[in-house]
């Protein structure tokens, strides 16, 4: 029964996908660089940025979408709809805000925004084609959440490509994430300086295609 | 000051539907306990628990911690998925443990395939104090 249910909604997604675009998810937890990454892909293709980003976690706290981005390489052309998500996390202080210079009501108000943003991000889940979980490469990938968002996309059939995000700070190690999904593609990026843009790109290609 | 750990046997929530067993789950850890869960929820149980733990979020409660040690993985080899499925529709999801514990307590879970370490946030005394003072201000 689940064998057919997975069988249809590939089927109906792949019909969907020859006669529009694919909408292109950004998933991961927050501060991963999902925005970042967005804003790389925006610049290098449409030539503006997507939204802001900053150090300080949950910034993007609703679901932004880039519509008709058109990549070409090789002779390929792709054109999808980029979807930047909120990160996803499972613990939200606004005290957290609070140590970080923000004053109690506005970081009361960014916590409120950052739950749904969350949410929002889950119930976006079911409308992703194929969908980029960007992880930051010096954090340890073991993570709950990540195997949670991992584990729904594999469970909805959604082809994944994994990033492994700040490949340019000491402490990345992409192998621990190798080691940690060892069934889905990893590229090693920097999105902030674009260090293996390419390599991300041509990935993206074998994933979408 | 204790912490309470409390045991769920799979049978518990064997026979509820995916929105009770995630709220039954909830509102245990909202109670400052950690649980630990006989077997695994569904992967779509588990993002519904997060979800659902985003709507409950307030002043007094901040969200939970989460970890699934699961010994047979998400293997991708025919044989061991076959086996897996075979024992799940045996059993239901009654292999491995998942542990949920509110994020006013537990500061982290580190976990790995063969190991969980669980990170407690300053001093349990201090963190149950706020959490008290926290709940207090909300019911005024």
């Amino acid at each position: 029964m689940n064998f057919l249910k997975k069988f249809f909604k590939k089927f109906v997604r792949d019909l969907f996908k020859r006669k529009s675009h694919v909408k292109l998810g950004l998933y991961g937890p927050p501060n991963s660089g999902k925005t970042t990454l967005a804003n790389r892909i925006c610049l290098d293709w449409l030539g503006e940025e997507m939204g802001s980003a900053s150090s300080m976690a949950h910034e993007t706290r609703e679901i932004q979408i880039k519509e008709e981005i058109n990549l070409q390489r090789n002779g390929k052309e792709l054109t999808f709809n980029l979807v930047d998500t909120p990160g996803i996390a499972t613990r939200i202080d606004y005290e957290d805000f609070v140590k970080k210079g923000m004053k109690k009501e506005e970081a009361k108000a960014r916590a409120k925004e950052a739950t749904k943003g969350v949410i929002d991000s889950i119930k976006w889940l079911d409308d992703m084609d194929c969908v980029i979980v960007v992880l930051d490469s010096t954090e340890d990938p073991y993570s709950q959440v990540n195997i949670t968002i991992i584990g729904n996309l594999q469970a909805r059939d959604i082809p994944v490509l994994l990033v492994a995000n700040k490949i340019d700070l000491k402490k990345s190690d992409i192998k621990k994430i190798e080691a940690a999904f060892p069934q889905y593609q990893v590229v090693g990026i920097s999105a902030k300086n674009g260090k293996k843009i390419d390599a991300f790109y041509d990935a993206l290609f074998d994933v979408v295609q | 000051m204790s912490l309470t750990l409390q045991f769920v046997p799979y049978v518990q929530i064997a026979d509820l539907g995916s929105a009770r067993r995630v709220k039954k789950l909830l509102d245990l850890v909202k109670q400052d306990k950690i649980i630990l869960l006989e077997g695994r929820l569904e992967k779509q149980e588990e993002a519904d628990l997060i979800e659902i733990t985003m709507e409950e979020i307030d002043d007094a409660f901040t969200g939970i911690e989460l970890a699934v040690i699961n010994p047979q993985g998400d293997s991708d080899n025919v044989v061991d998925k076959l086996k897996s499925g075979f024992a799940n529709m045996l059993l239901g999801n009654r292999t491995g443990m998942t542990i949920i514990g509110p994020a006013n307590i537990v500061a982290e879970i580190k976990q790995n395939p063969t190991k969980i370490e669980l990170m407690m946030k300053e001093g349990p005394q201090k963190v149950a104090k706020v959490a008290r003072k926290r709940r207090m201000k909300r019911n005024k």
